[in-house]
């Protein structure tokens, strides 16, 4: 799930750096990521993993690295699953 | 009285990636009915507008410093007047945020050109 998150980042980020640098735990947002970005990314998480954030789940630090954003998105699965 | 101020920047390209990749899914999750009944042009939703809009919506939350809790993006509302005035309601966990501080007297100015729109936002405290 981490290279698809990162290939999401690399898509939909607006990175000025390459996605293919970034450690799990970088934070997105120092590294350039902006608001509306992380939208975009927000977007194709949802369409890429059929799922849907929660409001609950719109905070920063949610989108704050790629090791977050896999925490959340197994979170909301699992929730699928179980439904 | 002391007031707080927020500013944000935001690419207009990105708003127009977002809807050519993600249409009304992107458009109804960020954007009230009135604001995008308010960005609507002669040939459909102004990107620039948006865009403007998307910006007032950052400023605010820079104004409201919240910790790591999430404020929907339609709990910060843009309206604007037949005269083309703007001012910001805020509702929900934004409204309550700016209570508990003493925030209020919020006032929104934004503006676009060369693919940036901005948006600037005040609030007092009292």
């Amino acid at each position: 799930m981490t290279e698809e998150i990162r290939q999401i980042i690399k898509d939909h980020g607006r990175l000025p750096i390459d996605a293919d640098t970034l450690a799990a735990n970088t934070d997105l947002p120092q590294a350039g990521m902006t608001s509306h970005a992380s939208v975009n990314v927000m977007l194709a998480l949802e369409d890429h993993f059929d799922i849907e954030f929660p409001d609950s789940m719109l905070k920063p630090s949610v989108f704050e690295s790629i090791a977050s954003i896999e925490a959340a998105v197994s979170e909301l699965r699992s929730r699928v699953a179980l439904s | 009285m002391a007031a707080r101020v927020g500013i944000d920047l935001v690419s207009v390209d990105t708003v127009r990636e977002s809807i050519r990749e993600h249409g009304d899914r992107y458009l109804e999750r960020i954007y009230t009915e009135a604001e995008l009944r308010d960005c609507l042009g002669a040939e459909g939703t102004v990107p620039e507008r948006l865009a403007a809009r998307f910006a007032a919506k950052e400023a605010t939350i820079k104004v409201l410093r919240p910790t790591d809790e999430p404020i929907p993006w339609h709990d910060i509302e843009v309206i604007r007047h037949p005269s083309g005035s703007v001012e910001l309601e805020l509702s929900g966990r934004a409204a309550t945020l700016a209570t508990d501080q003493g925030l209020g007297d919020f006032a929104v100015s934004f503006s676009h050109e060369a693919g940036f729109a901005t948006a600037v936002v005040i609030a007092c405290r009292t």
